[in-house]
């Protein structure tokens, strides 16, 4: 088990290490020490390893991740698994901004609160929440699902394209074009789904309220300026 | 029958003789038009292409040649050399140009298929790079290109590690000289299918991308965002940023900060693919006066030639890049002329853009995507239009036309490298341009801002 102690050893070597896995490779359980803020720990992962992170780290820990599972044993600072592929993401204490921004797949994992505009731009990623979520998220969030078990901050799911929004908690207010929606079967279903992956145990689906996109902003009306 | 009034001692009449009919400078036909359209459809004007207004451009300068103080090279046989190589300053793997010309970014879904093909067998054949757009990376541009720049955009659209690593360089853009301050657009006309599936976005809606960064504001994050690119891609590629022409001295300087490899300049002549008219006649400088503020800014840090300056917006010949590079530029990109080269406003099809309520060398409703060129179109009979092998060729003629255009410039100011051309080899026609460029105006040795008037 490679263990990389950032606190005497670069950060360029550890993500060489990550990224220079030869195939067939079988030691694939990684320990980062001594993280102390550093930016950009663990970015680029391509193929299935595990890094275990024991301390907090500065802006976009895990970006890009493709296929590995990274977990921070601490808190992350902003952009934390920013543009996702693949694989699992778990963030022990809270996230900055921008958590999961722009992520295309993948599961994030955010056992504490998130900052403002978490999800932004979201293209696929699922994101899970433990607690609660500030301003703006989900901003211009285009497929994929947040779920957050606490609360939401002002405008989430401003300008919503067709990503999907449960709140257990209150909405301090909703975006433009962003809408509270039925909550069908299906959605309940992959809630479930999204609750068991995130090791969530001791809340129901039913508990939950299902936001989305109104779509009435999807193509330009000069009478609809004002919501802009 | 108008009555006569009375005057005092006299009479006078308003039974005026026909005089000439004179319309508003203020109020001309284009702003009247204007007026119209905006009450008549509710919606601001938008187009493609760079703004259409006069400024100040290369056309201002002139070059002084060789005389007796300085002896010029002989054209075809003494050396000219035009190579430069970009991101010496972190990369591993600068890319090297044999021309200092590139093809600037233009995304896959603003031009069809076939006309990305055609500029990366262009730039590929005449020894340079071509650029992705807002919308990710296609297979077909990529095996087309022999050296290809991924632009890393606000939206993100079709944004993955697989194509970061597969890119030669990577450009961050901050802006665009089309619309400084402004996000992407492109209208549900050209949201086809794989457009819609590369985006990530619904079939046909009005995509209005974001004008800012998702996962950073301002220069010290944009420090640790080229970081975090830079580990992905195991500090190999080049790194680009991209800006508007805005505040080119800061903009310039703070990209340095952030750790740029190479600054691209992009001025108010610089196209899009679709954006309100307002903006791009509104906002922005000329291409002319960002140059001196952005070569000032890499002096002043100590980091001219180090850091590498591209420069684009509105060139169209030899003249021009040898005109940009004696200003400081490294490089220079071109977009619009690209186009053009390739067959965009061809008066081949004149027919069909008076069909449109145009005119060839007119046309820019390329959001519309109804192009007769095929080429800003996702219509696949229009995109048939445009052989790909046979504009690729003619890109690659233009490119290399323009260099030998350059070297012939170079080479009657006495320079053995396109690079050596410098300031001192110019003057300027006008005012305007003399102040924007800081070399003097023609017959003198003074420009504005310079003492002794």
């Amino acid at each position: 088990m490679p263990v990389f102690d950032l606190s005497q050893t670069p950060l360029r070597e550890l993500n060489s290490a990550l990224h220079n896995l030869g195939s067939g490779a079988n030691d694939t359980a990684f320990e980062v020490i001594n993280p102390r803020g550093s930016h950009a720990v663990a970015v680029g992962i391509d193929s299935p390893v595990t890094v275990e992170v024991r301390g907090s780290v500065g802006y976009y820990c895990a970006g890009m991740n493709d296929g590995g599972t990274i977990t921070v044993h601490g808190s992350a600072g902003p952009g934390v698994a920013e543009n996702m592929m693949s694989g699992t993401v778990v963030i022990e204490g809270d996230a900055s901004q921008y958590a999961g921004a722009t992520g295309q797949g993948g599961l994030l994992v955010i056992k504490g609160n998130a900052a403002s505009r978490c999800g932004i731009s979201m293209k696929g990623i699922d994101i899970v929440v433990h607690g609660s979520i500030g301003h703006m998220s989900a901003f211009m969030g285009q497929s994929g699902h947040l779920v957050v078990l606490g609360d939401a901050g002002e405008a989430l799911g401003d300008s919503l394209y067709e990503a999907k929004l449960f709140v257990r908690g209150t909405v301090k207010s909703l975006g433009a074009d962003c809408v509270e929606k039925a909550m069908k079967p299906k959605h309940l279903e992959k809630l479930a789904e999204l609750l068991e992956r995130a090791g969530v145990t001791d809340v129901r689906p039913e508990e939950f309220k299902r936001y989305g996109s109104a779509r009435k902003l999807y193509n330009f009306n000069i009478d609809n300026a004002e919501a802009y | 029958m108008q009555k006569p009034i009375e005057a005092k001692g006299q009479q006078m009449s308003y039974h005026n003789p026909t005089t000439p009919p004179r319309k508003s400078a203020t109020f001309d036909d284009y702003t009247l038009a204007e007026i119209r359209r905006a009450a008549a459809t509710g919606i601001y004007d938008i187009r493609g292409g760079g703004t259409k207004r006069k400024v100040p451009h290369f056309d201002d300068l002139l070059f002084l040649g060789a005389s007796i103080s300085r002896y010029p090279l002989e054209g075809y046989r003494e050396k000219c050399d035009t190579s430069v190589v970009l991101g010496t300053r972190f990369a591993k793997k600068p890319i090297e140009l044999k021309i200092p010309i590139t093809i600037a970014g233009m995304s896959f879904g603003a031009l069809s298929g076939n006309a990305k093909e055609a500029l990366g067998r262009g730039a590929t054949l005449a020894g340079t790079s071509t650029t992705t757009g807002d919308g990710g990376m296609t297979n077909e541009e990529r095996g087309h290109s022999e050296k290809l720049v991924y632009q890393y955009l606000p939206s993100r659209y079709g944004m993955n590690p697989k194509d970061l690593r597969r890119a030669d360089a990577i450009e961050v853009v901050v802006g665009q000289g089309a619309k400084p301050g402004g996000g992407g657009m492109l209208l549900g006309q050209k949201i086809s299918d794989r457009v819609a599936q590369m985006r990530n976005l619904p079939k046909g809606i009005d995509q209005r991308s974001a004008c800012r960064h998702p996962d950073w504001t301002g220069p010290d994050d944009l420090e640790i965002k080229i970081l975090e690119l830079r580990e992905i891609t195991d500090w190999e590629k080049p790194i680009y940023v991209k800006v508007g022409g805005a505040r080119p001295y800061y903009d310039t300087a703070l990209a340095v900060k952030a750790g740029a490899d190479v600054v691209v300049l992009d001025g108010m002549q610089g196209g899009t693919a679709a954006t309100q008219d307002v903006f791009i006649e509104n906002v922005g400088m000329p291409t002319l006066a960002c140059i001196r503020p952005a070569v000032q800014a890499l002096q002043d840090l100590g980091m001219h030639r180090k850091v590498q300056l591209i420069v684009s917006g509105g060139i169209r010949s030899g003249a021009d890049v040898a005109k940009a590079l004696a200003l400081g530029a490294d490089v220079v990109s071109i977009g619009t002329a690209a186009l053009v080269a390739i067959g965009d406003n061809d008066p081949h099809w004149e027919e069909e853009y008076q069909k449109l309520g145009s005119t060839a060398g007119a046309y820019d409703d390329w959001h519309e995507g109804k192009d007769p060129a095929g080429i800003t179109t996702q219509d696949p009979e229009l995109a048939k239009r445009l052989d790909p092998v046979l504009a690729g060729r003619r890109l690659a003629n233009y490119l290399k036309v323009m260099t030998l255009e350059a070297q012939t410039i170079a080479r009657a100011c006495g320079k053995n490298k396109l690079h050596n051309l410098e300031p001192e080899d110019l003057c300027a026609l006008t005012m305007e341009a003399a102040a924007m460029a800081q070399v003097p105006l023609a017959g003198t040795s003074w420009y504005p801002g310079k003492g002794g008037f």
